[in-house]
C-alpha cells in the first residue's frame, strides 16, 4: 500500500501539474485522441453498419470482420504501423481504427437488425418513406444497442491509447512508460491509476446515455435496459 | 371500385405467389379473401397499397393504375390493419394513432384531439391515450391498429388477418364492433384471413383462395355455405361437419336450432 | 521467412511461454465465473453488484491494470502471476455476465419440471441448469478465450515474454517480419484454443451441435 501512497503524493504534487509536461495536457491529449479516433469510427461504422442490418446484405461480412479483429493483437498493429508509418500520430491513429470499427460495426448493425421487421414492415405499409422507416422506426429502436458498440469501442480505445506512447509521445501513456524506463514506479502508477479513472468515468458516462437511449426505446419498461434485463 | 386485372406474382427466388388473378371491388363493400397459408391471399392484398408489385397484369383504384402513383402517396391514403396491430413500440398509443396525419402536416395539437376521437371510436378509453403499445391487451393494440388505419379518413382499408392474434372470445367482440363500425363509416375493405368464419362474420362477399390464388368460389356466405362449388370449398368451410349442419327441434313449443351432434345452438325465432 | 528460419528457437521459446500464460487465465476464470453467473442469475440482490462490479472491472484498461496489480498483490512487477491474476479479473468480467444470461436463459419450465420428477438443488445444478446453459456459456468462454490470447502481448511492454516481445524487438529493431510473425501467430494461437473450446463443448454436450457467436 506504501507504493499507492506514493503514486497517489506524485498525482497530487502540484509540480507534475505545471509546465509543458503538465498531467492535465496529458489527459486532454489522450480524451481528444480517443474521440477523434471514436469519432471517425462512428462516421464509417454507424452508417455502413446500419445499411447492412436495414438491407440484410452482407452479415457474413459483420460477423468474420467482429470476430477475427478481436484476435487481432493491437500492440502488433501499433509496431507495424509505426515502423511503416514513422513516429507519429498516423500509426496509432490508424491502428486505434482498427481497434474501434468493428465494436461499432457490430452494434449498429445488430441494433438495426434487432429491431423487429414486423414493425418496419407496418411503418412501410401506413405510408412512412425508407428515411422516416430509418430516422424515426430503426435508429431511435436500435439506438441501445447502437451506444452499446460506440461504449466498448470508446472504453477499448480510451484504455488502448495508453499504448499509443510507445511509438508516440502522446496522451497518458506517457508517465507510464517513463516511469518504465527510469524505474520512477510512482509515476507510473500514478499513470495507471489517472486512466483506469478516465475509462471508468468514459463508462458511467456511457451507461447514462445507454439507459437514456433504452428508455426511449422501451418507453414503458422505466427500470433495466433490455440488454441487461435477466429474467431469472 | 378496385380491380385486379390479371394479376400475377412471381417472386425472384422462383416462387409464384398468384398465377393469375382478376376481381373488381365495388365500393363500399366489405370483401374477404380466404386461403390457407400458400394461398397468395396477403400478396394480393399488398399489391393494393404497393407492398408488393404484380409481377403482371395490373390493380387500378377507381380506374387508374397504381402503379401511376407514388407508393408513398398511396399508402398514406389506404388504411391498413396489421396481424397483432403492428404499433411502434416507442411511441404512446396518441402518436401511433396520429402517425400519418402529423407526416402529412397536420399539427400536432388537432392530430392528438383526432386521435382520440377515433380511440373513443372503436371503443378504448382515452385514458389509454398516453400508454406505450406494450402496456396494452391483445384486443387494446387491435383496436388501436383500427384506429390508426382510419386516422387519414381513407375510402379504402386493408386488413391483414386483423383479429388473428387475439383470443376467440375477444375477437367475437371486435368483429362485432368492426360491422358496427362498417355500417357507420361505409369504407371499401378487403381483408385477409384464413379464418372461414372470420370470413362468413364479416365480408358481404367472401372470395376462397386455391393455391396461387386461383379463386374457387366467390359469393355472399350464404351462398357459399348454400351451394359450395366443389369438393375444396365444401372441406374448406365445413359443409356437412355437424357444426355446420343444423337442424330444428322443437321444445317446449320453441323451435332450437341443434348441430348434428345435437348441441343445441340457439332458438329459432318465426 | 528468412528472418523466420533464424530465429525458429526464439519464437518457439516465446509461443510456449505465450500458451503458458493464456491457458491458465481461461481455466480460472470459467471456475470463478460459473458459480458467479448462477449466484447473479438466481438472486437480484446479488445480481446488480456482480454485473455492475465486474463490468467496471473489464472497463480498466490493461497495460494500467497490470502495474497496478503487483502494488496490490505485492508480486514483482516482471513475473507471471501479475499476468495471470489480471487476465482471469478480465476473464471473470466477461464470463460472470456470460454465465449469469446462460443461467437465466434456462427456462423456467424446464428448471420447474426438474424439480417435479425429483431433483435435488445440487443434481438439478449438474444435470440441468449447467448443460443446458452450455451452449450460451460457449459463446462467452470463446470470446474470452481470444481476446485472452491477444491481451497477453501487451505484458511484453512491461518486459513479461510473450509472442508481444517479437513486437518490441521488431519494432525497436526496425523488423519488420518479427512484428508480422507475431501478428500470424497470436492470431492462429487464438482460434486453435477457440477451435479447442469447440471441440470440448462438442464432446461435453453431444446433443446439440455448439452453437456459434461472432
Amino acid at each position: 500500500m506504501n507504493l499507492f501512497l506514493e503514486a497517489v503524493q506524485w498525482l497530487l504534487d502540484p509540480a507534475n501539474w505545471a509546465g509543458p509536461n503538465a498531467l492535465g495536457l496529458r489527459i486532454l491529449e489522450h480524451i481528444g485522441f480517443s474521440a477523434v479516433v471514436v469519432l471517425v469510427a462512428a462516421a464509417i461504422g454507424i452508417p455502413a453498419g446500419t445499411l447492412i442490418g436495414h438491407t440484410g446484405r452482407g452479415r457474413g461480412a459483420i460477423i468474420a470482420i467482429t470476430g477475427g479483429a478481436r484476435a487481432l493483437p493491437t500492440l502488433g498493429l501499433l509496431t507495424i504501423f509505426g515502423l511503416w508509418l514513422g513516429i507519429g500520430l498516423e500509426a496509432p491513429f490508424l491502428a486505434l481504427l482498427v481497434l474501434a470499427l468493428p465494436p461499432v460495426l457490430a452494434g449498429a448493425y445488430a441494433g438495426v437488425e434487432s429491431v423487429d421487421r414486423a414493425t418496419v414492415g407496418a411503418a412501410r405499409a401506413i405510408g412512412l418513406t425508407e428515411r422516416q422507416i430509418l430516422m424515426g422506426v430503426e435508429l431511435p429502436l436500435a439506438a441501445p444497442v447502437i451506444i452499446g458498440g460506440l461504449r466498448s469501442a470508446a472504453l477499448q480505445v480510451i484504455s488502448t491509447a495508453t499504448l499509443a506512447a510507445y511509438i508516440s509521445d502522446t496522451g497518458l501513456g506517457r508517465p507510464i512508460f517513463s516511469g518504465l524506463k527510469t524505474q520512477q514506479y510512482d509515476m507510473m502508477l500514478g499513470g495507471s491509476i489517472l486512466v483506469a479513472l478516465l475509462a471508468l468515468l468514459v463508462e458511467l458516462c456511457f451507461q447514462l446515455v445507454q439507459s437514456a437511449a433504452a428508455r426511449r426505446a422501451e418507453p414503458h419498461r422505466t427500470q433495466t435496459p433490455a440488454s441487461e434485463r435477466i429474467t431469472a | 371500385m378496385i380491380e385486379f386485372d390479371a394479376v400475377r406474382k412471381e417472386y425472384p427466388d422462383g416462387t409464384v405467389a398468384v398465377e393469375r388473378f382478376s376481381l373488381a371491388i365495388p365500393s363500399h363493400r366489405v370483401v374477404a379473401l380466404v386461403g390457407s397459408s400458400g394461398s397468395g391471399k396477403t400478396t394480393l392484398l399488398r399489391m393494393v397499397n404497393r407492398m408488393v408489385d404484380p409481377t403482371e397484369g395490373s390493380v387500378r383504384i377507381d380506374d387508374v393504375d397504381v402503379r401511376s402513383m407514388d407508393r408513398v402517396r398511396l399508402r398514406r391514403s389506404i388504411g391498413y390493419v396489421l396481424q397483432a396491430g403492428g404499433l411502434l413500440p416507442h411511441r404512446t398509443v396518441a402518436d401511433n394513432v396520429a402517425t400519418v396525419p402529423v407526416l402529412e402536416g397536420r399539427g400536432r395539437r388537432q392530430a392528438r384531439a383526432e386521435a382520440l376521437g377515433l380511440l373513443e371510436r372503436v371503443g378504448l378509453d382515452t385514458a389509454l391515450a398516453d400508454r406505450y403499445p406494450a402496456q396494452l391487451s391483445g384486443g387494446q393494440q387491435q383496436r388501436v391498429g383500427v384506429a390508426r388505419a382510419l386516422a387519414a379518413d381513407p375510402n379504402i382499408l386493408l386488413m391483414d388477418e386483423p383479429f388473428g392474434a387475439v383470443d376467440p372470445i375477444v375477437r367475437d367482440q371486435l368483429q362485432q364492433e368492426m360491422r358496427a363500425l362498417q355500417a357507420d363509416i361505409g369504407k371499401t375493405i378487403v381483408f385477409v384471413t384464413h379464418d372461414i368464419d372470420e370470413a362468413f362474420a364479416l365480408g358481404d362477399e367472401v372470395v376462397v383462395l386455391r393455391t396461387g390464388a386461383e379463386v374457387a368460389q366467390r359469393g355472399t356466405p350464404a351462398e357459399i355455405l348454400a351451394n359450395p362449388a366443389d369438393e375444396f370449398v365444401a372441406s374448406f368451410v365445413g359443409a356437412g361437419t355437424a357444426r355446420r349442419t343444423l337442424r330444428i327441434r322443437e321444445v317446449d313449443g320453441r323451435d332450437v336450432v341443434v348441430d348434428g351432434d345435437d348441441r343445441p345452438t340457439g332458438v329459432l325465432e318465426r | 521467412m528468412n528472418w523466420l528460419s533464424q530465429n525458429l528457437h526464439i519464437v518457439g521459446q516465446l509461443l510456449a511461454d505465450h500458451m503458458v500464460l493464456s491457458i491458465p487465465p481461461i481455466v480460472l476464470s470459467l471456475l470463478i465465473s460459473v458459480p458467479l453467473g448462477r449466484l447473479a442469475a438466481g438472486s437480484r440482490r446479488l445480481r446488480t453488484p456482480l454485473l455492475t462490479g465486474t463490468g467496471l472491472l473489464y472497463a480498466i484498461p490493461s497495460l494500467p491494470l497490470f502495474i497496478i496489480i503487483p502494488a496490490v498483490f505485492g508480486f514483482s512487477l516482471r513475473s507471471p502471476a501479475t499476468m495471470i491474476t489480471a487476465l482471469t479479473l478480465y476473464g471473470c468480467a466477461l464470463l460472470v455476465r456470460g454465465a449469469a444470461d446462460a443461467f437465466a436463459s434456462v427456462p423456467q419450465e424446464v428448471r420447474l419440471a426438474a424439480a417435479a420428477t425429483g431433483h435435488s438443488p445440487w443434481g438439478m445444478f449438474w444435470k440441468v441448469e449447467l448443460p443446458l446453459a452450455g451452449p450460451v456459456l460457449l459463446s462467452s468462454l470463446r470470446v474470452v478465450t481470444v481476446s485472452t490470447v491477444s491481451l497477453v502481448t501487451v505484458g511484453a511492454v512491461i518486459g513479461i515474454s510473450s509472442l508481444g516481445t517479437l513486437f518490441t524487438d521488431g519494432f525497436q529493431r526496425n523488423i519488420d517480419a518479427s512484428i508480422v510473425t507475431g501478428i500470424v501467430l497470436t492470431v492462429v494461437v487464438a482460434f486453435v484454443l477457440d477451435a479447442v473450446c469447440v471441440l470440448g463443448a462438442r464432446i461435453a454436450m453431444p446433443w446439440r451441435r455448439a452453437v456459434s457467436r461472432a
